[in-house]
C-alpha cells in the first residue's frame, strides 16, 4: 500500500460540532505534483477537512501523514513548517497593511529589532515575478482588485516555501478568464513540484483542471474518481446523492409594463469613490433581468440605492410609476418592493428574534398586525404558522429564534416574508450564496414562479451559471457601468466572461 | 446541514422541575448574588468582622420590620426608575451611562417647579396639578438631556458611552452652580448647597401614617408594567428592540433607525428624570448637592442584574434598596462600614456580567443571548 | 494626521492661550504667561496622554477599554497606599517610597487590566459592560478601603491619614532648564517626562516592530493573524495588560506627582477624556498626545485664570465662574466626537470578540 508518490494523507478524520457531524471518518490522499479537486456542495465538510489539515481546527479522531510519517498539526505554525499553505475563501489579508506587511506577518524579517521592509519587498517582488503572479509589494491591499488580492495570498504561501497548496473556492471572485489564468498558474506550480488541493462546488471547472476528484457529501467521502470517467451529471448526482436536474425548468417570459426604470444613476461608496457611474436600465413585469459581474463592480451599492439604503449622487429611479429617487426604505417597500439581501444574516434577519417576528419585520405596523400602536399578537402568530407551512420552513415552532435555523431555512424565512406581500418588483442579490443544492433549487423555482405571476425580477448574482439559467435578459456590470445587455437565449458563457472582464471595447 | 433540534418537550416529575429551575433565567442572577455575598463575607472576616452577624443585621435592616420594609420601598422607588431607564436603553442597543446626570437635572428642575411656581403665579395650586407639573418638569428635563447624546449618536455616530458621561459632568457642574447660586436655600443659617423646600402642594402623599413610604413607590411599579407593555406589546417597542438587536436589518426593513435611537434615549432619560423627580417630591422635598452621586452606576448594576427585563429590574431594585437600607443597621450593630455594600454590589455586577464565571463554578449550561453595545464605537 | 485636525488643534490652543495672555498681561509679561501655561499644560496633560496610550494599546489589539478611569483610580489609590506604607510602616525615605508607589500603581493597573482581559477575551463579555464593571469595582474597592484604613479607629494607621511622603521631585533637564524664562517648560516631574518618552516609544513599537505589526493585525483582522500562526488571545491579553500598566502610571500621577493625597473619585473623568483623545488622535500615539495637549490647555486655562481672577474684565465675568470654565474639556470632548473635525477610523475588529 505504499505509494511513494503520496505526499499528504488524512486517515479516518472525524470532527464534530454542536449538533453537526462535519467530517465522518474521512480518508483523503494527495499525490505529489497533482491537482486534486475536492468537490461537494455547501456544507459537505470540505472546508472543515482543510481547516483540520491546516491546523485551524483539531480533529476528534483520525490522523494525518506527511510523506508517510504521522504528524501532529496543532496550529498553522505546524502546518506551515510542514510546507502546507492555504488560500482561504474569504481572504486572510489585512486591508490597511501593504502587500509586503501582509506577506511577512507572523514570519517577520527584522534588522536589530526593526521590521526589515526593504528585504521583504525585494523577496516578494522576485517571488511573485518568478511564478507569474506579479504584485507591487508597497501597495495597500485594501485598494487592490480582488483578483490581485488572491495573488497576494498565493505569494504568502510561496514565501513560506509551501509545497502543498490548498485553494478554497478560489474562483468565486474571478471572471471566467481570470479563472483560466489561475489554472495556468496552477499548472506552472505543479510543474515545479507543488501539489495542489482545489476545493470547489462548480462542476464545470472540475473537469477542466483536475487530475483526480474526491467527492464529499454530508461529511463523508463518496468516492475518488478521475475526470476521464466522469461528466457533469454524474458528478452532480455524486455530490447530492440523487438525480439532479441541472437545467432549471422555465417557460417563455411574457413581459408587460415597465415596473422599474433607472436613469443615469451615479453612486459613491463610503469612501467617496464612484462605484456606479451612469447606469440606466429597466425591468418589466413578468421578466427576469439578470445583472452579471464579478463582485466589486458596483452591484452592492446599486442594490443599496434601489432599496433606499443609500443615496445616489445623481440619477433617478421610478418604481411602479412612482418616483422613488432618494426615498427611505419604507416608502419603497410600500410601493411594492420585495428584497432578498446579499448578506442575509446582517440585513435580512434579526437573528436574536423569533421566526414569527422576522416574518412581520416589514409589516408589523400595518393592520392586521397592529391597531394604532398596539401589536395584535394573534394575527402575527397566525401569519407565521401560515407562512411556515406554505414555504416549508423547517422549524419546531414559530417562536424559535431565527439564529437556530439552518442557512437554507433562514433564507426561506426571508423569501416567505418578502414574497407573501403584494409586491410588484423583486430585487434578489446573491440569493443562493452558501446554500445547499436543495435550497438552491427551491429558491430558483420561487423566482421563476414570481416571474410567471407577473412580477418583475432584478437578479444580481456573481454566479454566472445562475444568471444564465434564470434570466430572460442579461446585463453585465463592469467597473460601475452596464457594458452590455443581451437576450439570455443568445448569450454564451465565453462572451459574457469577456464582458465581465472588461475585455470588450 | 442537518436541522438542530431546539425545543425539547417539557419533562414531567421532579427531574422536570429541577431541570426547569436550572434553565430558569433567575438561576444565574441568584447564584451571582450568593457568590458575591460569600466573597463579601470573606472580606468582612479579613478585616476582623463576623460575616454572619453582619448579614443578619443587613437582613434585619432591610426587611425585618414594617419600618424597615417601608424604608426599603422608599429607596427602591428611584432605583426602579433609574434601573428601567438603563434597561430600556439596553433593549434599544444603547448604553445610557448618563442616568446620573439626567436624574440630577430632573431632580433640580422638579425642585424648582416645586418651590418656585406657587410664588411666581401668586396662588396655591391644587396638589394633583402641582405634583403633576413637578414630576412632568423633571421627566422633561431628563428626556431632553438624554435626547442630546441620542441625537449625536444617531446623526454623527458619536458613541453614547462617552457622550453621556460627558453630559454627566456637565450636568453636575450645572447643578453645583445652581445649588450654590441662584437656587440656593436662602433660609438664614443654611450653608448647605441645596434648594429650598418644595411647597406642600407638590409633595407626594405617604401611604401609611407614620411610615415614609409614599405613592411614588406604587407609581414605580405601574411604570415598570407600562415599560413592559411598551416594549413587547406595541409597535414602538418592536422598533426599539429590533434596532437593539440588529440595526442593519431594521433599516433594511424600513424602520427609521435614527429616529428610534433618539426616541429610545429620550424615553430612557425620561425614566431617569422621573427617578430624580420622585426623590424630590416623595422623599426629601428638596434637592441637595451630592444626592444623586452613585445612582448612575447603581442603575447599571440593577439593569444588568434584572436582565434588562422590567420585572427583573423591579426585583433587583428592591434588593439593592434593601442592601442600602440594611447597611446602615449593619454598621450600627456590627461596626462594619457600610462601604462593604458597594464592594458586594460591584461583585454582584461582576458575576452577572461575566455569568460564564458563575456557570463555570456551578457547572450550569444555559444558552444566553449576547448583548452587543460596542457597535458604532469610534465612528 | 491630516491638516484639518492639526489646524483645529493649533487653533484651539492658540485661542485658549490668547485668552489668558489677554487677561494676565496687565500683571505679567506675555512671554512669562505663555511659558507658564505651556509648562502647566504639559504637566496636566500627563494622565490624559497615558490614558490615551493605554487605550491605544488595548484597542489596536481589538479590545475596547472604557475601564481606564477605574484603572487610574485604583492605581492612584494603591500606589499612594504603597508609598505611605513604605514610608510610615517600613520607614523608607520619601523618594524610594514614592518610586515603590509608582511600581505598585502600575501593578494595580495591570491587575485590573488582567481582569478586563479575562472578561473580554476568554469570557467574551461585551467589552463596554466589562469596562463599566471595572469602573464600578474600582470605585467600590477604593472607597471601602479608603474609609476602612484611614477613617476607622483601630485600623493600621490609627484612624488618621498619615503624613504622606510628598510628591515626586522635579527634574531639571540639563541645559534646557537653564534657559531664562522658557526654562520652566523643561522643569517637570518624572511621570510627566516618562509620558512624553512613552509616546515616542509607543509609536516606534506599534509601527516599526513585529510586536506592533502583530498587534495591529490582531485588531484589524484577527482571523488573518490566526491563520499565520499568531496567538490572538495571547496578543490581546498582553496588550491589554500593557495598557493597564500605562493607565496605572497615569493613576500614579494623581497621588504621587500632582497632590500628595487621595480623594474618592479624584480622577474626575480624566480616563474618559483620554478615550476621546485617543479617538481624536486616530489611535496613533502622536495624534493622541496632541489631542491630550488640547485638553491640557483647557485645564491650564482654568488654573491660570484663578491667578488672574481680579483682572478679568466685567464683560467676561462668566470666566470667573470655575463651574463654567471647568465645562470646557467636556464640551470639547463631545464636539470632537461628532466628527466635525474629521472622520476617524478605529481598528476594524475593535470591540469584536474573536471566535475560532
Amino acid at each position: 500500500m505504499t505509494d511513494n508518490n503520496i505526499i499528504l494523507q488524512a486517515r479516518g478524520v472525524t470532527k464534530r460540532f454542536p449538533g453537526v457531524l462535519a467530517n465522518d471518518k474521512v480518508d483523503f490522499d494527495l499525490k505529489k505534483g497533482e491537482i486534486h479537486v475536492l468537490l461537494g456542495e455547501n456544507g459537505a465538510g470540505k472546508t472543515t477537512l482543510m481547516n483540520i489539515l491546516y491546523g485551524l481546527y483539531h480533529q476528534d479522531e483520525g490522523e494525518m501523514l506527511v510523506n508517510g510519517v504521522a504528524v501532529k498539526v496543532d496550529s498553522p505554525n505546524d502546518s506551515i513548517a510542514l510546507g502546507i499553505g492555504m488560500v482561504h475563501q474569504h481572504f486572510m489579508l489585512v486591508p490597511v497593511f501593504t502587500v509586503a506587511e501582509n506577506v511577512m506577518l507572523g514570519d517577520e524579517t527584522t534588522r536589530r529589532g526593526i521590521l526589515d521592509r526593504k528585504t521583504v519587498s525585494a523577496k516578494v517582488k522576485e517571488l511573485s515575478h518568478q511564478h507569474g503572479l506579479d504584485v507591487d509589494p508597497e501597495a495597500l491591499v485594501g485598494q487592490l482588485p480582488v483578483g490581485i488580492q488572491q495573488r497576494v495570498e498565493i505569494v504568502k504561501t510561496l514565501y513560506r516555501n509551501a509545497q502543498i497548496l490548498i485553494l478554497d473556492e478560489p474562483t468565486a471572485v474571478l471572471t471566467p478568464q481570470e479563472a483560466d489564468e489561475l489554472f495556468v498558474i496552477m499548472r506552472g506550480l505543479t510543474a515545479r513540484g507543488v501539489s495542489i488541493i482545489f476545493i470547489t462546488h462548480k462542476l464545470k471547472e472540475v473537469l477542466a483542471v483536475a487530475d483526480r476528484i474526491t467527492v464529499m457529501r454530508s461529511g463523508r467521502v463518496v468516492g475518488t474518481v478521475t475526470p476521464e470517467e466522469m461528466n457533469e451529471a454524474k458528478l452532480a448526482s455524486m455530490m447530492v446523492g440523487r438525480e439532479v436536474i441541472l437545467k432549471v425548468k422555465k417557460g417563455e417570459a411574457e413581459p408587460k409594463e415597465k415596473i422599474l426604470i433607472v436613469e443615469n444613476l451615479e453612486v459613491q461608496d463610503d469612501r467617496g469613490v464612484e462605484v456606479v457611474r451612469g447606469v440606466s436600465f429597466e425591468v418589466r413585469e413578468g421578466e427576469i433581468l439578470g445583472i452579471a459581474g464579478v463582485q466589486g463592480n458596483g452591484q452592492t451599492q446599486l442594490a443599496e440605492v434601489l432599496t433606499g439604503l443609500r443615496l445616489a449622487k445623481k440619477g433617478s429611479i421610478f418604481m411602479n410609476g412612482k418616483d422613488v429617487t432618494g426615498k427611505t426604505p419604507r416608502p419603497i417597500i410600500e410601493a411594492g418592493l420585495a428584497h432578498i439581501p446579499e448578506d442575509r444574516q446582517r440585513h435580512g434577519l434579526v437573528l436574536g428574534d423569533t421566526v414569527a417576528d422576522n416574518l412581520v419585520l416589514c409589516t408589523y405596523y400595518q393592520p392586521p398586525f397592529a391597531k394604532w400602536i398596539v401589536i395584535q399578537q394573534e394575527a402575527v402568530d397566525a401569519n407565521a404558522r401560515k407562512l411556515i407551512e406554505e414555504y416549508d420552513v423547517r422549524t419546531p415552532s414559530p417562536f424559535v429564534l431565527t439564529s437556530k435555523l439552518s442557512g437554507g431555512n433562514q433564507q426561506k424565512v426571508i423569501v416567505a416574508r418578502e414574497l407573501s406581500r403584494d409586491v410588484k418588483l423583486l430585487i434578489a442579490s446573491q440569493p443562493t450564496r452558501g446554500l445547499d443544492v436543495g435550497s438552491i433549487e427551491y429558491i430558483h423555482k420561487e423566482i421563476i414562479a414570481m416571474r410567471d405571476r407577473g412580477i418583475g425580477v432584478l437578479l444580481i448574482s456573481a454566479e454566472l451559471d445562475e444568471i444564465m439559467a434564470l434570466s430572460d435578459r442579461i446585463a453585465v456590470m463592469y467597473r460601475g457601468q452596464i457594458v452590455t445587455t443581451v437576450d439570455a437565449k443568445k448569450a454564451t458563457r465565453e462572451e459574457l466572461g469577456l464582458w465581465m472582464a472588461g475585455s470588450h471595447a | 446541514m442537518p436541522e438542530i433540534d431546539t425545543k425539547q418537550a417539557p419533562q414531567s416529575g421532579l427531574s422536570g422541575i429541577i431541570k426547569e429551575a436550572i434553565n430558569s433565567p433567575l438561576l444565574v442572577p441568584l447564584l451571582a448574588i450568593l457568590t458575591a455575598m460569600v466573597v463579601g463575607g470573606v472580606i468582612i472576616a479579613m478585616v476582623g468582622g463576623n460575616p454572619f452577624a453582619a448579614y443578619l443585621g443587613l437582613a434585619q435592616g432591610a426587611f425585618g420590620s414594617f419600618k424597615a420594609l417601608s424604608e426599603t420601598a422608599v429607596w427602591a422607588s428611584p432605583y426602579i426608575f433609574a434601573g428601567l431607564a438603563v434597561a430600556l436603553a439596553f433593549k434599544g442597543g444603547l448604553f445610557n451611562i448618563g442616568a446620573e446626570g439626567q436624574l440630577a437635572l430632573g431632580a433640580v428642575t422638579s425642585a424648582w417647579v416645586g418651590y418656585a411656581l406657587p410664588d411666581m403665579l401668586g396662588i396655591t395650586l391644587p396638589p394633583i396639578l402641582h405634583i403633576s407639573l413637578t414630576i412632568g418638569a423633571g421627566i422633561l428635563a431628563g428626556a431632553l438631556w438624554a435626547a442630546i447624546p441620542g441625537a449625536l449618536k444617531a446623526y454623527t455616530g458619536g458613541h453614547e458611552v462617552i457622550n453621556t458621561i460627558m453630559m454627566n459632568y456637565i450636568a453636575l457642574n450645572m447643578v453645583s452652580f445652581l445649588l450654590n447660586g441662584p437656587m440656593k436655600d436662602r433660609t438664614p443659617g443654611n450653608v448647605i448647597a441645596r434648594t429650598p423646600e418644595i411647597a406642600e402642594s407638590a409633595r407626594i402623599p405617604i401611604i401609611f401614617e407614620g411610615l415614609r413610604v409614599h405613592w411614588g413607590f406604587v407609581l414605580a411599579l405601574f411604570i415598570a408594567f407600562l415599560a413592559w407593555w411598551l416594549l413587547w406589546k406595541t409597535t414602538v417597542g418592536f422598533e426599539i428592540r429590533t434596532v437593539g438587536m440588529n440595526p442593519d436589518a431594521a433599516k433594511y426593513a424600513g424602520i427609521n433607525v435614527k429616529r428610534t435611537i433618539v426616541l429610545t434615549m429620550a424615553l430612557s432619560g425620561l425614566l431617569a428624570g422621573m427617578a430624580g423627580a420622585i426623590e424630590v417630591t416623595g422623599l426629601n422635598y428638596r434637592h441637595e448637592l451630592g444626592f444623586s452621586i452613585g445612582y448612575g452606576f447603581d442603575a447599571i448594576a440593577i439593569a444588568l442584574l434584572g436582565k434588562t427585563h422590567p420585572l427583573g429590574v423591579v426585583l433587583a431594585a428592591i434588593l439593592f434598596a434593601g442592601m442600602r437600607n440594611g447597611g446602615t443597621r449593619m454598621q450600627f450593630l456590627t461596626q462594619i462600614p457600610v462601604d462593604i455594600i458597594s464592594v458586594i454590589q460591584a461583585l454582584i455586577l461582576l458575576f452577572v456580567a461575566a455569568d460564564a464565571i458563575i456557570r463555570y463554578i456551578y457547572r450550569i449550561k444555559v444558552e444566553e443571548e449576547r448583548v452587543t453595545l460596542t457597535r458604532g464605537w469610534g465612528g | 494626521m491630516d491638516w484639518r485636525r492639526f489646524g483645529f488643534i493649533f487653533l484651539v490652543i492658540a485661542v485658549l492661550f490668547g485668552v489668558v495672555v489677554a487677561i494676565g498681561s496687565k500683571a505679567d509679561s506675555p512671554v512669562l504667561i505663555i511659558t507658564s501655561m505651556l509648562a502647566t499644560t504639559i504637566a496636566v496633560a500627563t494622565p490624559l496622554t497615558l490614558g490615551a496610550l493605554s487605550g491605544i494599546f488595548c484597542e489596536r489589539a481589538g479590545v475596547v477599554n472604557i475601564g481606564i478611569e477605574g484603572m487610574m483610580l485604583g492605581a492612584a489609590f494603591f500606589g499612594w497606599l504603597a508609598a505611605i506604607y513604605m514610608n510610615t510602616i517600613f520607614g523608607f525615605a520619601p523618594l524610594p517610597s514614592l518610586l515603590i508607589g509608582v511600581l505598585f500603581a502600575m501593578l494595580s493597573g495591570g491587575l485590573f487590566a488582567l481582569l478586563h482581559a479575562v472578561l473580554s477575551v476568554t469570557y467574551k463579555v461585551d467589552q463596554i459592560i466589562g469596562g463599566t464593571v471595572i469602573n464600578i469595582l474600582a470605585v467600590g474597592v477604593t472607597g471601602f478601603l479608603n474609609r476602612q484604613l484611614f477613617f476607622e479607629k483601630g485600623s493600621i494607621f490609627g484612624g488618621q491619614v498619615p503624613h504622606a511622603p510628598g510628591v515626586l521631585p522635579r527634574i531639571q533637564i540639563p541645559f534646557l532648564a537653564d534657559i531664562p524664562v522658557a526654562g520652566r517648560i523643561f522643569d517637570q516631574q518624572p511621570i510627566t517626562i516618562a509620558a512624553i518618552l512613552l509616546v515616542i516609544i509607543a509609536h516606534y513599537v506599534l509601527f516599526y516592530t513585529p510586536w506592533g505589526l502583530r498587534t495591529r493585525a490582531v485588531g484589524e483582522h484577527p482571523r488573518a493573524a490566526d491563520t499565520v500562526g499568531i496567538n490572538v488571545a495571547f496578543m490581546r491579553y498582553a496588550n491589554v495588560v500593557i495598557g493597564g500598566m500605562l493607565a496605572g502610571l497615569g493613576g500614579a500621577y494623581f497621588t504621587l506627582e500632582s497632590v500628595p493625597s487621595f480623594e474618592p473619585l479624584m480622577t474626575n473623568g480624566r480616563g474618559f477624556i483620554s478615550l476621546a483623545a485617543m479617538i481624536f488622535g486616530n489611535w496613533s500615539p502622536f495624534g493622541a498626545w496632541a489631542a491630550s495637549l488640547v485638553f491640557g490647555t483647557a485645564q491650564a486655562l482654568q488654573i491660570n485664570l484663578q491667578f488672574y481672577r481680579p483682572l478679568i474684565p466685567d464683560q467676561w465675568a462668566f470666566l470667573q465662574n470655575s463651574y463654567i470654565v471647568g465645562l470646557a474639556p467636556y464640551i470639547l470632548t463631545m464636539l470632537i466626537l461628532t466628527g466635525i473635525i474629521g472622520k476617524t477610523t478605529p481598528p476594524a475588529a475593535d470591540g469584536v470578540p474573536y471566535e475560532k
